[in-house]
């Protein structure tokens, strides 16, 4: 046998594509996990078409799922692919732009075919010539089809289901090129099709057939390996999507609070799975409401709040213009009430399935009247956890909604999680009024923070009426008075205000002396910090200050940002945060770097801006 | 599961009324429905604080105001969810929603028929007086084709809505109808929906004395009422009028009112009502008989027992979590592939 070269990276970054049906999204999640499990680094993006099951072998059905792992601190599933596995003409069109000199593309050579060529639209017959990249990429042609039907040659299944499982004969082979041992990948289809023995027993063998394939290539390939990771603080670790994050977080939040936690949601893309995890938790007690239409999920989630709940609706975009009239009244009534908006492109329908920060202003203005609510956004899919648990926090403690903004790329995004214990969380303390209080009014409130205090039904003593209608300060009775009017928007605004008093300050990372400030907010944390730290890296001096926090702004903004000399607001949007920026911060020029591609940013393109801001 | 009926106090309407001063014009038909309300409330002995007034926005909508109970007065239309939310949220509760006509069946229809059909046990009082008051007198969904409202000036085009045909048809398990104006009979239907198990519906017809004044003024009439009226309650015969010799029978497939003691008809021959029965076509007929060959139905007219939503929600969560090793959140985390690092 020929002895192949070992390369070892410090991080790599491998794209699965093919069809929706072609079990990428597993494929991937199953080498994802097994490399975290020796030790990886690791962070995902699946990639999905709008479309079910568009025409297979075209274009539009492609489906793709990327993982870059790393024996050091990943921030981000990585911008393009070192080894690309394509399972046919179609998916090798769509990923052409972002192919790496010197990577390796592993494909389906049953499926390069006359037929397969023009469905996905190339004009010749040597695609890879006509993408100019033949002399560029090694190529592993692997008849992945044929290969699948001999191995299961003896399984007498149906051709149909024989090639279901080509996957997995790609996954042996990656398993390979990554000198993974394959136990693990079997571990863990024990766990999946363990109640289906057959079956198991068929991705088993095409698994192993899949791995022996690339043993015996005598081609001179190398292959890789990533070392473990030794800067991962240590403990236990999982890999967790944003939806999965954002889900466990109201979890923790109403267990840690000891209130039910209810969730009235209505299916939208990207935010249905954060509803889907939910609900499959009876076992926590959590209630559910799958309701009629947007409004319903956040309306029934305030009837929720009304009557005691820890609530919570989640949607994206178009859900959130939907609820906006009931977020005012939870500003009006000063009810807790968490409102997650997992942020896709638009406007209107736009493309549902790409990742976009464009709702930013929607959440902070787009509300009648003065209306101040506290928006806070998550900037990977792990502390997604962490921002549903403060929003709930801070949704219950200050009787306020909060609107926690996430989007597709972290939510559908994974990333390792450290997995934390209920103990070691913050303490959640709602504001529920005192016991034995007399003559409560539903104006109560606590005169230095301005919070009103809560009480629900089934309380003996505190029955009253809340509304819509503006109130009396004094005593919550339904008032039109102008000046009482105007006091109470200040004192909703000055409630809000308050919440910066608990918040963390501001963290600059980078270099804290240099003259340039990168700026961003929520998911795109991990593009950002692997620009920084690449430039780091090369000694340039860059700083960095990511915000979680947006209204209120943590205590220390203003004197932060007024620090440097030059300051860049990036954004996956127009520039909606460098417009807030611009009004909460005096006597700062924000330049703006913006992207609107349905897309993340990628660190190259981030760090190539950064160094021309530097000259 | 608590009960409040362990401390069992008799309640006057009294105690359900709130210190807030009523502003509903005078000689409107919703004081009537809020007083018997507040009667009904202290015969069902539940607490004031065990009981939750929801509303949307209109003139009705502002009832809670002028309860002592818990209360939320929200946005246009969307009372039926927000009291669903509070239902599910603590099953133990009485939740009565009130609601009018444009209110529930035009800018909240949607979730009308969506807590009709999930069964959530509301109590939903559907305030009919045809017409739009609080925005000054425009059409609305139960508005009679060709009534002239100042949006609707030279006669309105569309076809109303029958709110009794829109709740069977959402598989409602609960119907009745009061008028403003009769007390007696309003508490009892009222009481009735109060004990139903699941979404009752009763559409209360209401007098607006300025936009739409005497719309339900054929019946309501005292000197007519007992004729062009029959209040239906379970198990007792069709019968009205006001020598109580009128009654509903069956001709064919549709209801006719005959007199007893003319043409050899015996009380025997009349209908006994049953408003338990599941299958809704006598229901529906009842429900939409209308004058003036008719009486109009009032009362209870459907009232079907099924589970309830709010019921099913925790019943499945119980059920679950008999079966779960999934206790807290850290037994969730233990639920996770983890690994070392």
């Amino acid at each position: 046998m020929d002895k192949v070269t070992k390369t070892e990276l410090d991080n790599v970054v491998v794209r699965f594509s093919g069809d929706s049906g072609d079990g990428m999204q597993l494929t991937g999640t199953l080498f994802s996990q097994l490399s975290a499990i020796l030790g990886n680094e690791i962070s995902t993006f699946p990639d999905f078409p709008s479309e079910i099951r568009a025409p297979q072998g075209t274009v539009g059905g492609v489906s793709g799922f990327q993982v870059h792992l790393g024996s050091s601190k990943i921030y981000t599933p990585g911008d393009d692919p070192d080894v690309l596995v394509v399972m046919n003409p179609a998916a090798l069109k769509v990923n052409s732009t972002g192919i790496k000199k010197g990577g390796v593309i592993i494909f389906d050579a049953d499926t390069f075919n006359k037929s397969g060529y023009e469905k996905a639209g190339f004009k010749t017959e040597n695609p890879f010539e006509e993408l100019g990249i033949s002399e560029t990429v090694q190529l592993i042609p692997a008849a992945l089809s044929t290969l699948t039907q001999s191995s299961l040659a003896d399984f007498g299944f149906e051709n149909k289901i024989v090639l279901r499982s080509k996957n997995m004969f790609a996954l042996g082979l990656i398993c390979w090129l990554f000198n993974r041992p394959i136990d693990q990948a079997i571990h863990f289809l024990q766990t999946k099709f363990g109640k289906k023995p057959t079956i198991l027993e068929a991705n088993v063998k095409v698994l192993t057939d899949g791995f022996n394939y690339g043993n015996n290539l005598h081609l001179t390939v190398s292959t890789y390996f990533v070392e473990r990771s030794h800067e991962t603080p240590k403990g236990k670790y999982t890999s967790i999507s944003g939806n999965k994050a954002t889900a466990w977080g109201l979890i923790a939040a109403a267990q840690k609070s000891g209130l039910q936690l209810y969730l009235g949601s209505y299916p939208i893309t990207p935010a249905t799975d954060i509803m889907h995890e939910l609900t499959a938790r009876k076992d926590m007690g959590v209630k559910v409401v799958q309701a009629e239409d947007e409004i319903a999920g956040i309306t029934s989630a305030i009837g929720a709040s009304f009557a005691g709940c820890l609530a919570a609706t989640n949607t994206s975009g178009p859900g959130l213009a939907l609820k906006s009239e009931a977020i005012g009244l939870a500003v009006m009534a000063e009810l807790p009430l968490v409102v997650i908006d997992v942020m896709r492109s638009g406007p209107s329908t736009g493309m549902p399935t790409k990742t976009e920060q464009t709702d930013l202003l929607q959440a902070l203005y787009g509300r009648n009247g003065e209306s101040p609510a506290v928006v806070m956004a998550a900037g990977t899919p792990d502390d997604c956890f962490h921002f549903a648990f403060m929003a709930s926090k801070i949704a219950l403690e200050h009787m306020t909604p909060v609107i926690l903004l996430t989007d597709a790329f972290i939510g559908n995004g994974t990333s390792l999680w450290k997995l934390p214990t209920l103990a070691e969380l913050p303490e959640i303390k709602p504001n529920i009024v005192k016991a034995g209080t007399e003559d409560y009014k539903v104006s109560d409130r606590d005169e230095v923070t301005k919070v009103r205090y809560w009480s629900f039904p089934g309380m003996e003593g505190f029955g009253h009426r809340n509304g819509g209608l503006e109130k009396d300060y004094n005593t919550g009775s339904i008032s039109t008075d102008p000046i009482n009017h105007e006091k109470m928007v200040n004192v909703r605004e000055e409630k809000i205000n308050n919440i910066s008093k608990s918040l963390p300050d501001l963290k600059i990372e980078g270099d804290e002396t240099a003259d340039l400030l990168v700026i961003g907010w929520g998911g795109t944390h991990g593009h950002l910090m692997s620009a920084v730290n690449s430039l780091t890296k090369q000694n340039k001096k860059v700083a960095i200050a990511h915000f979680n926090y947006i209204n209120p702004l943590p205590k220390n903004t203003v004197e932060v940002i007024q620090r440097y000399k030059k300051v860049v607001v990036c954004e996956l949007n127009s520039g909606q945060f460098a417009t807030f920026l611009r009004s909460k911060v005096p006597g700062v020029e924000f330049l703006q770097y913006n992207k609107v591609q349905g897309q993340p940013f990628t660190a190259h393109e981030l760090e190539e801006h950064f160094i021309s801001l530097l000259k | 599961m608590e009960t409040v009926e362990s401390t069992k106090i008799q309640y006057t309407a009294k105690d359900f009324k709130s210190d807030q001063y009523v502003r509903w014009c005078p000689g409107c038909g919703d004081y009537a429905v809020l007083s018997s309300l507040q009667k009904v409330m202290a015969d069902l002995g539940i607490a004031p604080h065990e009981t939750a007034v929801i509303s949307g926005i209109g003139c009705s909508s502002r009832l809670p105001y002028y309860t002592s109970s818990y209360g939320f007065h929200t946005i246009h239309g969307r009372g039926g969810a927000i009291a669903t939310g509070v239902k599910v949220a603590n099953p133990r509760l009485t939740v009565w929603q009130i609601t009018g006509d444009g209110d529930c069946l035009a800018i909240g229809g949607n979730h009308f028929i969506h807590s009709v059909r999930r069964n959530v046990d509301l109590n939903v009082l559907l305030f009919n007086n045809q017409i739009y008051g609080l925005t000054k007198g425009q059409y609305s969904p139960t508005t009679k084709k060709g009534f002239v409202t100042k949006s609707s000036p030279f006669g309105t085009v569309e076809r109303p809505f029958r709110p009794a045909e829109l709740t069977i048809g959402a598989r409602g398990t609960f119907f009745g109808r009061l008028l403003d104006v009769d007390l007696k009979n309003a508490q009892t239907t009222m009481l009735a929906a109060a004990k139903h198990k699941g979404t009752s519906v009763v559409e209360c017809l209401v007098n607006c004395v300025i936009f739409n004044d005497g719309a339900h003024g054929w019946l309501a009439e005292k000197e007519f009422r007992s004729d062009r009226t029959i209040f239906l309650e379970h198990n007792k015969p069709m019968i009205f009028g006001k020598e109580n010799n009128k009654g509903l029978v069956l001709d064919g497939f549709n209801l006719k009112v005959v007199t007893i003691g003319e043409n050899g008809v015996t009380e025997k021959d009349i209908l006994i009502h049953d408003a338990a029965c599941e299958d809704t076509t006598l229901h529906m007929k009842l429900s939409l008989m209308e004058g003036p060959e008719m009486p109009v139905a009032l009362g209870i007219i459907r009232d079907v027992a099924d589970e309830t939503y709010d019921e099913a929600v925790e019943a499945q969560i119980l059920e679950v979590q008999a079966k779960s090793k999934v206790k807290t959140f850290d037994d969730l985390i233990a639920t996770c592939e983890q690994w070392e690092m």
